[in-house]
């Protein structure tokens, strides 16, 4: 299959890590000299993770600029450890990822067990530029390091009965304190068409920005799926199911007039309750208009040739 | 003006501008995190429905606990309470759309909690306007009948926050279950009334007949 290449991105258009590392840190001073201890925790995630080595830039990306780490790592819906966008970043600092493993089951030859540290060693890493919109109407731009989700696949050889792939988050509300109430009906499952889920851009992250990534965006291994919409991308995995007939998702089970199965993101079809025809990017003023597949639709629009994107939204 | 009641008021008025100032700073020192318009708008909208929901405290406040200088803001938080509503739509209109009316007039008609809330501002506008003493003079009985409408509203601002939330409703049903008390505790009062009122006619008739 044809891929095509976002442009290269430019040497001089990368602001040097350590450059904005450095104004953050001479804002953060300034912002902790006129605040003082007025403001706890909002310099949570600013810590850096373990660098990841070895990992090879990748062509399907983009020239965007790139969110600031710390807006990625502040920012973000991670029901699990709360409803409001700081909470994951607050409440996830303790979530326990090693020992971690995935299970891979259902209609596939190798079912068994993996090993998060054996998994992520299957498949040589690459960084991956992917704008990210979520469903509520905002985006960013996100350096992810994983692994195609094709890779894995292929590995372990899915049967004939392999239509959907189904993805689950771990259970435990002992470290997930967003589970102990109902918001959701736990644990948070999503899904793919065994076609979409062999697409060479959905991908398996275990990183961003070069770093480990950190437990509040989905650590040890999310799924990435870039012409979705955010809550896609199923964090915190432990089992990937290949199944027969579609997964009911933990969002479809909560409103399913206002989330579908395939929410691909689209300019042309509403929210229920707000429209999704432009975005703020975050860091912006102006909003922008979305793109249809959330600008991947070279890439991505024959998957959904002939279907009726208002019926299955 | 007493010099209590005024020392009462300018408490209350400098009370209500802090919430203001707490935005100015923290958008000042990038307090408001990574979507400082949502959250800005969402702390002004939050702030409108307290000080509605306060407004309407205030009444039974002085009927429960006796007490005489709830009444003497009323008026005035309910009028913050508008200040803040103007600056929550302003947010919208100017920062959050950039008075793309085309997008503005389709959020208006379709989305449902816009269109509620929407509607609560246009009602209260009316109500701000009749607030002056003299208003209140030129007016009689058709003022007291006006400002009802502020329980419809109320009610509408309670929608208008369920409806935006996407999953999570803790809150707007939390604000819910403080209006019903509050419109409740007046309904129980209107009925009771009434009560009172038949046994007086009650009262009266035997003494007409009797006599």
């Amino acid at each position: 299959m044809m891929i095509k290449k976002a442009d290269e991105i430019k040497g001089r258009e990368i602001t040097e890590k350590s450059t904005y590392l450095n104004r953050r840190q001479f804002i953060a001073a300034g912002a902790v000299l006129g605040a003082g201890l007025l403001l706890p925790g909002v310099f949570v995630g600013e810590v850096a993770g373990p660098k990841i080595p070895g990992v090879r830039p990748s062509p399907f990306g983009t020239k965007e600029e790139r969110t600031p780490y710390k807006d990625v790592t502040g920012y973000n819906n991670y029901y699990e450890f709360g409803t409001d966008k700081e909470d994951p970043a607050a409440n996830a600092g303790r979530f326990r990822i090693r020992p971690w493993t995935v299970r891979i089951d259902g209609a596939v030859k190798k079912s068994r067990e993996y090993d998060i540290d054996q998994l992520i060693k299957m498949s040589p890493l690459e960084e991956r530029v992917y704008r990210m919109r979520c469903v509520e109407g905002w985006s960013m731009v996100i350096p992810w390091v994983g692994f195609p989700l094709q890779s894995l696949i292929k590995a372990v050889e899915p049967s004939s009965q392999a239509k959907y792939v189904e993805f689950t988050t771990l259970l435990n509300p002992d470290q997930m304190p967003g589970q102990r109430r109902r918001v959701l009906d736990w644990p948070y499952v999503e899904g793919l068409r065994l076609d979409e889920a062999m697409h060479p851009l959905t991908l398996l992250a275990v990183g961003l920005y070069g770093e480990v990534l950190p437990n509040q965006n989905g650590a040890p291994l999310r799924l990435v799926v870039p012409w979705k919409y955010g809550f896609k991308g199923i964090k915190g995995i432990v089992r990937i199911r290949f199944v027969e007939h579609q997964p009911v998702t933990a969002w479809i089970k909560a409103a399913p007039n206002e989330y579908g199965f395939y929410s691909n993101v689209n300019p042309d079809v509403d929210h229920p309750r707000w429209s999704q025809r432009k975005e703020r990017r975050i860091g912006e003023f102006f909003k922008r208009e979305t793109l249809m597949f959330n600008g991947y639709a070279d890439q991505v629009g024959h998957l959904y040739a002939g279907m009726d994107l208002r019926k299955y939204f | 003006m007493e010099s209590s009641t005024y020392r009462l008021k300018a408490a209350f008025f400098m009370a209500c501008l802090i919430p203001l100032a707490w935005l100015a700073i923290q958008k000042g020192f990038g307090g408001l995190g990574a979507n400082p318009i949502e959250k800005m708008i969402r702390f002004l909208g939050d702030w409108s429905l307290y000080l509605l929901l306060g407004t309407l405290a205030l009444t039974p406040m002085h009927r429960l606990f006796h007490l005489s200088w709830p009444t003497k803001i009323r008026r005035m938080i309910g009028l913050f309470s508008f200040f803040y509503v103007c600056l929550h739509v302003t947010g919208y209109l100017a920062i959050d759309q950039f008075f793309d009316w085309h997008e503005i007039r389709r959020d208006i008609i379709k989305r449902p909690f816009i269109t509620v809330g929407f509607v609560c501002f246009l009602l209260l506008i009316p109500l701000a306007v009749t607030s002056t003493n003299k208003m209140q003079r030129r007016m009689r009985r058709r003022w007291k009948q006006l400002h009802y409408f502020v329980y419809p509203i109320a009610i509408g601002a309670v929608i208008h926050f369920w409806w935006m939330v996407k999953k999570d409703i803790t809150r707007p049903a939390f604000y819910a279950m403080v209006l019903a008390l509050l419109l409740g505790l007046r309904i129980y009062w209107a009925l009771t009334r009434i009560k009172v009122g038949v046994t007086e006619t009650a009262v009266h008739e035997k003494a007409v007949r009797r006599g």
